[in-house]
């Protein structure tokens, strides 16, 4: 065991690169919570965007247009969500169930012939000045684009729901479809709107996955990651600041216990592989004890009566 | 004479199976003050949804201010100058006062702004109202407040309201009474939706009854007795109930230092309350809506658990039993909400009838369900309580609100009760099914059953309570004699004017 | 335009036909699918579906269909009951996984004593192990007011890392040359699952299913217990009112669907499969979710979907070996399923409606 052999820098780099794909989809999920919905088919868009983003970008050879595919991919997966939750009225926790089997269905029927292929590069940003200050420059100022989209993406949806009037609009129908239809505003495009947001998001920290931080193509690479994102919004009590809190806490664990891995530490390497797991559970009956509310019209099914 | 502001002319809207409106016509002028009448079920909110602009009539036309009116939705209705306060359903507990206000307008300006001109509008009006303080943690009448102030905001000329006194205590009635008043002296007209015929004799220039969804008639309520109306309103006279005399027993329940955390995060909690209910005695418990009844039901039915000494059955503690130890003792409930609480919707009648009466009843043996015996109880419930239904097979759902509330009150009735408590029990419930539900809690009472009657309807629990008490703040008022209290008295019993003095409204 | 209008009541004639339609439906969309894969449709489909039962091999494949469906059915009865109460136990490949693993120890810790007791006593285990892992969610969830899903879930993964740990150490086959993976059942008499019948596919876990599948029957429609599931899962407050008391029924249900899962788990291990190794396990937990609401949860239904469901796992590797269909597709055609059962679904509780948008 050589637990010298991890760099605290390169140990809190990665840390943002980790935490990035988890959350960007947990911030989409944050609004289609908000708004009402609660779409446990995470875990399908992700696969789905990382497939999507990852044969786009082999083909394209352009990164960027492999992101683009991968939140259109997890938007277009969301709309089947959409379908049955808005239109067919279908249980909520058993489509996003549905959602997430065929996504991952899907994902290994799509990247049959990628398994193997190295997706091209993305380039990391080198900002003068404040990617040169040691320490602090390679752990903040020197990653690629998407991670740094993240967390403008925080700033957006927390100023979104806190400030604007589509996010007052978006609350509302979350805490009382009746009263928002009442008032005459459209509780399901309101919903749809939110939803293919969600997906969207979903698909692209998907592709983060395959394009950036592994960066390869292999079936239900996700491993849980989008479970764990539906936990974080648990977690941050519907909020996008704890949101971005619990990302970067669950990245730190998993880039922790890969470092302990490669250095060889005396504990088998698979219980150092499942920790992340179970800190996210302790992390939940933590949490548990923050009686923030829940959207009051969380999960349940809304149907105009006229 | 003043100008007329609205026309309707043959509205008629029809849902599956039932005509919700049948060819319904009548003016408002402007300033003035309209009644519509009419019993449960009449008709009355599917067509202030359809001015509203929630519902499209079938045929039929509408005009406002002379011009041709048909508002596809809520918001060009609005932006016409109809604006409406609802009974419910229309505000969002989780934001504060000026963002529910802000979503109920058009172009609201900046949340400062808005929060200066609420104030301003809530001193003119004699209505007053912090912008910041979260909607779910106000009063029945300070939400109505918030509805109000969200509509005068937008200058209407038009203003609806449903049923708005249900939610308010006598005092709070006529400090809205003064701002209607005020309101209409600006030329602003009100559709007042009613079925409380003096109020509508104090406030109302004109009325429309609504029976069925057709247009009855109409009355100058001034000028016509509250009896006429009732009549033209319910389609023929029926007999108030029978009060047969009673003999007070023993004391059956005994409630002493009950305090009760309420499970909601809105809710009220329960503090130190006590009463006792002795057998053949109705106990009425007034109060506004949202101040500690359903805590109430919920702690004498079991389904939140006390200390076991806070409620006494015949002397022993129950406090610490759950809903089925208790029935098994006696002591039986029917909570308010019918659908989802006291009766499954998509459960059939027999299911339904299994719900309380699975252990005392013997429908089951060792767990055991015995179905056959389940349809024979609910047969006996249907007939008895004369449940209008094709039978035990349909779904609770399928019935309409006062054939389940007789099926409700019915399958606790026929277990026998020796507490029976009842949670609004005719809420809802068109005339004759609330008039026979009052008389099985008489005969019953009659019988020597203690009971304990929670409700928001003063006339009724004048009308068969013996003692008559009001919950405020989740605290009970003295108990005191029902004969002879004044209405003044139950008002001050009830909580006066929840935060506000009534002469400040008169400055 | 369309508009959907609620029905005074769910209709019963849907209720029945809504999973039939489904099916068809899935037929017809999984044609599409395999022809645009350059395969067949009508083939594909009569090779999933037909080649299993009827075909030149089906004296092979016909006991397949008990040995997979065994297991799909014991994991969707128990996930059922919950799945009806609004208790949400997904993590059933988690508790497979731990029942598979405890039942396969106790067997091993005998070997190579031969006695009786030895299998009865791994079953002991499994229903144990599968138990066990579920009361972790349902405890969350009762003292902490955790959410079972994301619990259950999280689960899973780490009963697959444990699974790992275990056929690389502990439970490692001290004979197999280095190679990860316990000892071999089939090679181990008291502890061997067996077929009960040859050549029928029948093993204790088809039996356990059956019994399973009219236990959970006696229960939904005769007993207190089972009333209370479905009405605690139908109307929750109606449920507290008729004196259910929910922190007991979590706790029952994810208990029972655990210890239904490890028993699957280890009838699994010490029959079909035959030792723990690190790809035991098949995603059997995750199908069952399928299985569950393709019945209705209802159990005769998941009798029906299990027997289903395992007939295109079957007809899937048939079509993979003969058609070169890709074992995806089948994963997207079980997907799709369940898609096209939720959606079609409405018309119980619903009817739609050609209304004229503009009236007025």
């Amino acid at each position: 065991m050589d637990l010298s052999s991890i760099s605290p820098v390169l140990l809190l780099a990665s840390l943002m690169v980790a935490a990035t794909p988890i959350l960007i989809a947990a911030l989409g999920e944050l609004v289609v919570e908000r708004a009402g919905v609660l779409n446990l088919g995470i875990e399908g868009m992700m696969i789905t965007g990382a497939i999507c983003g990852f044969a786009v970008a082999v083909e394209t050879g352009s990164p960027l247009l492999g992101f683009i595919a991968a939140a259109i991919g997890g938007a277009l997966l969301s709309l089947l969500f959409v379908l049955l939750t808005q239109f067919a009225l279908a249980n909520q926790v058993a489509s996003g169930l549905a959602l997430t089997l065929f996504g991952l269905g899907l994902s290994a029927l799509l990247g049959q012939k990628y398994v193997g292929v190295k997706p091209p590069p993305i380039a990391k940003l080198h900002i003068p000045v404040l990617s040169d200050i040691p320490f602090f420059g390679p752990v903040l100022f020197s990653h690629d684009i998407v991670v740094y989209l993240g967390l403008a993406l925080v700033v957006a949806v927390w100023y979104m729901l806190k400030y604007t009037r589509a996010g007052l609009i978006l609350r509302g129908v979350g805490e009382n479809h009746d009263a928002a239809h009442a008032l005459g505003y459209k509780v399901i495009r309101v919903r749809i709107m939110a939803i293919t947001f969600g997906g969207a998001c979903a698909g692209v920290g998907g592709a983060y996955i395959s394009l950036i931080r592994v960066p390869q193509w292999t079936e239900g690479m996700t491993a849980g990651a989008g479970w764990i994102a539906l936990a974080l919004v648990v977690f941050a009590s519907w909020k996008a600041g704890r949101v971005m809190l619990g990302a970067y806490l669950f990245g730190g664990v998993t880039v922790l216990q890969l470092n302990l891995q490669a250095a060889g530490v005396s504990i088998p390497v698979e219980y150092l592989s499942m920790s992340p797991y179970v800190i996210t559970i302790i992390v939940l009956v933590i949490m548990s004890a923050d009686k923030s509310r829940a959207p009051a019209s969380l999960g349940r099914i809304f149907h105009a009566t006229q | 004479m003043t100008e007329t502001l609205l026309t309707i002319s043959g509205l008629t809207k029809a849902y599956p199976g039932v005509v919700a409106n049948d060819n319904v016509s009548f003016e408002i002028g402007e300033g003035e003050v309209h009644a519509l009448l009419g019993e449960n079920g009449a008709g009355k909110s599917t067509l202030v949804k359809m001015i509203y602009g929630l519902v499209k009539p079938d045929s039929g036309s509408m005009t406002f201010q002379g011009k041709p009116f048909a508002p596809p939705e809520p918001r060009i209705a609005r932006a016409l100058g109809v604006a409406m306060v609802f009974q419910h359903f229309s505000l969002f507990d989780a934001l504060n006062v000026a963002e529910n206000i802000s979503l109920g307008m058009e172009d609201p300006p900046s949340q400062r702004d808005l929060a200066a001109r609420i104030r301003e509008v809530s001193e003119t009006y004699g209505l007053p109202l912090d912008p910041f303080r979260t909607v779910g943690d106000l009063s029945a009448g300070e939400r109505q407040r918030v509805e109000i102030i969200r509509c005068l905001l937008q200058d209407p000329r038009l203003l609806i309201m449903d049923e708005p006194t249900s939610v308010l205590t006598p005092q709070e009635v006529e400090i809205l009474f003064q701002t209607l008043r005020k309101l209409t002296a600006e030329g602003v007209a009100i559709l007042y939706i009613s079925h409380k015929l003096e109020e509508i004799r104090t406030l109302c220039d004109h009325a429309t009854i609504l029976r069925l969804g057709k247009n009855v008639g109409t009355c100058i309520p001034r000028e016509t007795s509250a009896r006429d109306m009732a009549e033209q309103m319910v389609g023929s006279a029926f007999e108030a109930p029978a009060r047969p005399d009673r003999n007070l027993g023993a004391v059956a329940l005994d409630v002493s230092g009950l305090s009760v955390t309420s499970p909601g995060t809105f809710g009220t909690s329960l503090r130190n309350i006590h009463f006792t209910v002795q057998q053949g005695e109705i106990l009425g418990i007034g109060g506004v809506a949202g101040n500690g009844q359903d805590e109430l039901l919920a702690a004498l039915s079991g389904e939140l658990t006390t200390d076991a000494n806070a409620i006494k059955l015949h002397g022993s503690p129950v406090g610490s039993f759950g809903p089925t130890a208790r029935r098994d003792l006696g002591l039986l409930t029917a909570p308010e909400e019918r659908l989802g609480h006291a009766a499954a919707p998509d459960m059939s009648l027999t299911e339904n009838a299994m719900l309380t009466a699975a252990s005392r009843e013997k429908l089951m043996n060792k767990g055991m369900l015995n179905w056959a015996k389940a349809r024979i109880f609910a047969n006996r419930i249907i007939e008895e309580f004369d449940v209008r239904t094709p039978g035990p097979e349909n779904a609770a759902r399928a019935l309409s609100g006062g054939n389940l509330q007789k099926f409700v009150i019915g399958r606790e009735v026929l277990q026998r009760p020796e507490v029976l408590v009842v949670n609004q029990p005719t809420w809802g419930v068109d005339a004759a099914a609330a008039a026979s539900i009052r008389q099985a809690l008489l005969d019953l009472a009659a019988g020597g059953a203690a009971i304990i009657c929670i409700s928001q309807d003063l006339d009724e629990l004048m009308e068969i309570s013996d003692r008559f008490c009001a919950l405020n703040e989740g605290r009970l008022s003295d108990i005191r004699p029902a004969l002879g209290l004044s209405v003044d008295e139950i008002g001050l019993m009830m909580g006066g004017a929840h935060g506000m003095e009534v002469s400040h409204a008169d400055a | 335009m369309l508009t959907l209008e609620k029905r005074p009541q769910p209709s019963k004639f849907w209720t029945y036909m809504t999973p039939l339609v489904a099916v068809i439906v899935t037929m017809i969309a999984g044609g599409m699918l395999f022809a645009a894969l350059g395969k067949n449709p009508f083939t594909a489909i009569g090779t999933i579906f037909w080649e299993p039962l009827f075909g030149e091999f089906s004296f092979y494949y016909r006991p397949q269909l008990l040995v997979k469906g065994g297991p799909l059915i014991l994991i969707a009865i128990g996930l059922s009951l919950g799945f009806r109460a609004g208790i949400w136990n997904i993590g059933a490949e988690g508790q497979y996984i731990i029942g598979a693993i405890c039942g396969a120890a106790v067997g091993l810790a005998f070997y190579p004593a031969e006695s009786w007791i030895i299998f009865p006593l791994m079953v002991i285990a499994g229903a144990l192990g599968g138990l066990l892992w579920a009361m972790i969610p349902a405890l969350l969830k009762v003292r902490f007011g955790t959410n079972e899903i994301l619990v259950s879930l999280m689960l899973v993964y780490v009963a697959e890392q444990l699974l790992a740990s275990m056929s690389l150490g502990l439970l490692k086959n001290p004979e197999g040359f280095g190679f990860p993976g316990s000892r071999n059942f089939q090679q181990y008499a008291s502890g061997h699952n067996a077929e009960l019948i040859t050549g029928s596919g029948m093993h204790w876990g088809v039996v356990a299913a059956f019994i399973a599948v009219i236990f959970a029957y006696i229960l939904l429609n005769r007993h207190i217990l089972g009333f209370h599931i479905r009405l605690t899962g139908q109307a929750p407050r109606a449920a507290r009112f008729a004196g259910v008391n929910p922190k007991l029924l979590v706790v029952f249900c994810l208990g029972a669907s655990g210890a239904l899962a490890g028993l699957a788990g280890l009838f699994e291990v010490s029959g079909p499969s035959g030792q723990i190794s690190i790809d035991f396990n098949s995603g059997y937990g995750f199908t069952a979710i399928i299985v569950a609401f393709l019945g209705r949860l209802h159990p005769v239904g998941i009798l029906l979907a299990g027997l289903l469901m395992a007939l295109t796992y079957i007809g899937g590797e048939i079509a993979q070996s003969n058609l070169g269909l890709p074992a995806a597709a089948i994963q997207v055609f079980q997907g799709m399923l369940l898609f096209f059962l939720l959606a079609i679904d409405m018309l119980t509780n619903y009817r739609i409606k050609l209304t004229n948008r503009r009236v007025a």
